[in-house]
């Protein structure tokens, strides 16, 4: 009996064993981690996907972005800093050869794995494949595109790499492509994934049809103008192609570009359109960038939300001080070089008359009365001394002057002295400046309104604004178009492209065939795209920026001539400060005169150096891989 | 309390032990300085804008020690002793540093032991000649010989003469409070250049001032400047 119950454990376990011991070792250990989605199973959804491109789409590149502050909005002499740690702007003497550069392949590898586990992808339904893949394209070409622009060509990588481990990475080593083929991939990649991206109009922050065209319209305009003027800076060039693109490759670009660029103009890519939807046509120029709902002009943004997370800090930064929410603001104070770069509307030139012809000073019954009969994108782009704000008027003014020419100003916002012959002190400064050195005052006599949002908290810390980034807009398309046209000699289409976007600025007598100049290409695009990250590239590709922003300090003489010549220097940013006069025998009393001022902080003058024109490589990068050859000029 | 100075006693000792040498390195002590010269004349410079690339070969990676000349062309690199490569990048320069068949600097090979001096011989395209600067009454004048170095078919244009004052001893396009600019074009007579500029309110008042005379080169990015003046006023 006990023999009997032993035998009976033996086998029952003996069976046991057996039993459990069936499943192989492999199987038991080899567990799918729950926290970690495989490959397949990342793109088995389409929603899945979409997170996963979300990603991608967050490390687009731009020069400037509403969510990384306001400084890079404010180079260039375009406007002043007003951020005393920021005056560094305005004092240094020349730019780093490093800086703009970018070198982000961890990016495009992403970007290459994202295009081959999509591809290889077996759940996911080919529409949305094709749609996917031609996205992920779109933003490899366009990072390739922001590349080339700050350091010509660079390796070409399309195929994620792996390395082997076995000691030698020379396998991995690309050697820069030409800065040609770069732009000959970008616009070979809009060609090939135009067809699969929505037409649509009010598909904004996803790439689009009209996206990938206004990027080849771009790149195709850039590549042809530094063929066509990268002949007056020869020494901007490496042996190898790697920088500066041959003379003769312009034409075939520019008509690219404006191929591309006609194909959204004539709406095969959806009905874009310039904004016109308010009767003022400054605030209207000012709601391109504001206007969410049914705007035909943006075509691709990045966008922002309340109460999501995805908000930006950049009305917080920038709006007007006084009276703003938290009273905070300020920073961005436009220059009055671009001030006065704004056409009469009958398309001259002008200085903003400060003095009539014999030197004596003009006295204004209103402040804005000096920036009248101007293009209204002088009112939409800048704050102008005595403009509404939040229906609130803005109060820049400088301080009295007084019947001997003296001044009386105080130190602080809206400092109150008494005025002599008076007993009783009043306000002699304005609450929003200018004060020199008083950080976050219109130092400059203005403030920014281009992408300040008026929307009730969008200027408060806790709320934040959602207004969204504009990466390609219409106008832009036209001018791309313009430009294309110019160049190509069909100078009487290149005047209505421009007529098309000055009609909507309010300069309605049409330019003519004969008055489309270089210069006026060149004006066109500095007063319509201010702020919106173009300056620095702009001038680059026509090779002006040595020449502009040529490291001589400005006279007063420099700052008043030449207004609307692409040449003109720019180094230092002025400002244009109001006074009001006080002399109660004049008739002219109470009246506001204008004074030209260089902002104490600006000591420095911007130099473009030959070595500017493509950013440094760092030399861990090149000492990797040694195939790299280094920029010129640096 | 026996034990802990013990573990006291053992620390000073072993720190005393261990960080005397082996992972201690004296750091370069060999000084490397000279001039740019044109036939023993000195090659005056902007400051901060003309670079020179050294490098060591034979560590792994290499990049370079790299550093500017000064305005009197001189410069100075503190170095371990060994084999080194000096170099001026393409394009830097108002001269022609020697190049190599295929058209990029050559270098010029240092052995440093010890300190030495090397001044660097290369060809500007033009040299400033016997300049002369006085100031009187409100003013800096200055008049100047240009000597055309590089004829061949290199040879560049002259885009402008420019005299720049300053308050301080780095005189240059980005460093000046006045400058006087004649083009190149309305030069007539290269041996006799002269050129004058107003002195504008020191603020505050100094009885001296700086200047010197630079010369643009067209297509060329850095001037060739005359040798620094200071001034009495």
């Amino acid at each position: 009996m006990n023999a009997m119950k032993i035998i009976t454990t033996i086998i029952i376990t003996a069976a046991l064993f057996c039993a459990t011991g069936c499943k192989k070792d492999s199987d038991f250990l080899n567990v799918q981690p729950t926290s970690i989605l495989t490959n397949e199973q990342a793109f088995s959804d389409p929603a899945q996907v979409l997170s996963i491109l979300a990603d991608l789409y967050n490390r687009q590149l731009d020069f400037s972005s509403l969510d990384d502050g306001w400084v890079t909005f404010a180079d260039f002499s375009e406007s002043f800093p007003s951020e005393n740690g920021q005056a560094g702007i305005v004092q240094r003497t020349q730019w780093d050869f490093g800086s703009w550069s970018t070198w982000d392949y961890g990016y495009i590898r992403d970007l290459n794995l994202f295009l081959e586990r999509c591809t290889e992808a077996k759940a996911l339904s080919d529409g949305d494949k094709t749609r996917f893949l031609a996205e992920a394209r779109f933003l490899r070409a366009n990072y390739y595109f922001e590349m080339t622009k700050r350091m010509g060509g660079v390796p070409l990588i399309l195929k994620s790499l792996q390395y082997d481990f076995k000691g030698d990475p020379t396998y991995l080593q690309t050697a820069r492509a030409k800065e040609s083929e770069m732009y000959d991939f970008i616009i070979s990649e809009a060609e090939a994934i135009k067809g699969s991206l929505p037409a649509d109009v009010n598909e904004k922050s996803r790439a689009s049809k009209g996206a990938a065209l206004a990027m080849e319209a771009r790149a195709a305009l850039y590549a042809g103008s530094i063929a066509k003027h990268g002949v007056s800076t020869p020494l901007v060039t490496l042996p190898g192609g790697e920088v500066g693109i041959p003379a003769d490759m312009a034409t075939g670009y520019y008509t690219k570009a404006l191929n591309a660029a006609k194909e959204i103009i004539n709406g095969a890519a959806g009905a874009y359109a310039l904004y016109n939807k308010k009767p003022d046509l400054q605030d209207n120029f000012a709601n391109i960038f504001l206007d969410k709902g049914n705007n035909p002009e943006t075509i691709w943004i990045e966008d922002f939300k309340l109460k999501s997370g995805r908000v930006h800090g950049f009305t917080v930064s920038t709006q007007p001080r006084y009276g703003a929410e938290e009273e905070e603001g300020g920073r961005m104070n436009p220059s009055l070089n671009l001030v006065e770069s704004f056409e009469k509307l009958d398309n001259t030139y002008a200085p903003i008359p400060v003095t009539d012809a014999l030197g004596n000073p003009i006295y204004y019954n209103d402040q804005l009365d000096i920036f009248a009969g101007r293009d209204a994108r002088l009112g939409g782009t800048v704050i102008l001394p005595g403009s509404l704000f939040k229906g609130r008027k803005v109060d820049i003014w400088a301080g009295y002057q007084l019947a001997d020419g003296s001044i009386v100003t105080g130190d602080d916002r809206g400092a109150q002295k008494t005025l002599p012959g008076t007993s009783t002190p009043v306000q002699v400064v304005g609450f929003d400046g200018p004060i020199n050195a008083k950080e976050f005052t219109a130092q400059s006599g203005f403030y920014l309104r281009k992408y300040v949002d008026p929307t009730p908290g969008a200027g408060s810390r806790g709320t934040n604004s959602e207004v969204p980034l504009v990466r390609y807009r219409y106008a832009e398309v036209l001018l791309n178009a313009a430009e294309a046209a110019f160049e190509l000699g069909q100078t009487t289409d290149a005047a209505n492209y421009m007529n098309m976007v000055r009609t909507r600025a309010g300069l309605t007598i049409p330019l003519t065939a004969a008055d489309i100049t270089f210069d006026r290409i060149v004006h066109e695009r500095r007063v319509e795209l201010a702020f919106e990250g173009h300056i620095l590239f702009d001038m680059k590709r026509w090779r002006l920026a040595h020449v502009v922003w040529d490291g001589n300090k400005m006279t007063v003489t420099d700052l008043l001539s030449n207004i609307g010549q692409a040449t003109k220097r720019n180094t230092q940013p002025w400002g244009l400060w109001p006074y009001k006069l006080y002399d109660p025998s004049s008739p002219n009393n109470g009246k506001w005169t204008y004074k030209i001022v260089l902002p104490a902080l600006v000591t420095g003058a911007n130099r473009f150096r030959l070595g500017n024109y493509y950013s440094f490589i760092d030399d861990n990068t090149r000492a990797n891989n040694p195939k790299i050859v280094k920029q010129p000029n640096q | 309390m026996k034990i802990a100075c013990f573990y006291i006693a053992l620390l000073l000792v072993m720190i005393t032990g261990f960080s005397c040498k082996k992972d201690n390195y004296s750091g370069p002590g060999s000084t490397l300085t000279g001039r740019l010269v044109y036939k023993g004349d000195a090659i005056n410079v902007e400051y901060n804008q003309v670079p020179f690339e050294v490098y060591q070969y034979g560590f792994g990676k290499t990049g370079p020690i790299t550093g500017t000349f000064a305005q009197d062309g001189s410069y100075s690199l503190l170095l371990f002793n060994g084999d080194y490569h000096f170099t001026v990048p393409n394009g830097q320069g108002p001269f022609k540093w020697k190049q190599t068949a295929a058209g990029t600097p050559d270098t010029t090979a240092i052995t440093m032991s010890g300190n030495q001096s090397l001044d660097l011989e290369v060809t500007p395209y033009y040299m400033v000649r016997s300049a002369q600067i006085t100031a009187a009454s409100g003013k800096v004048s200055g008049s100047c010989k240009i000597e055309k170095i590089i004829t061949d078919a290199s040879a560049k244009d002259i885009e402008a003469v420019r005299l720049y004052i300053n308050k301080t001893q780095f005189v240059s396009g980005s460093d000046n409070i006045a400058l006087t600019t004649i083009a190149g074009s309305s030069v007539t007579d290269f041996n006799n250049v002269n050129i004058s500029v107003t002195i504008p309110a020191l603020v505050p008042s100094q009885n001296y001032i700086f200047a010197r005379i630079g010369i643009k080169i067209a297509g060329v990015e850095d001037m060739i400047f005359s040798p620094l003046v200071k001034l009495s006023l």
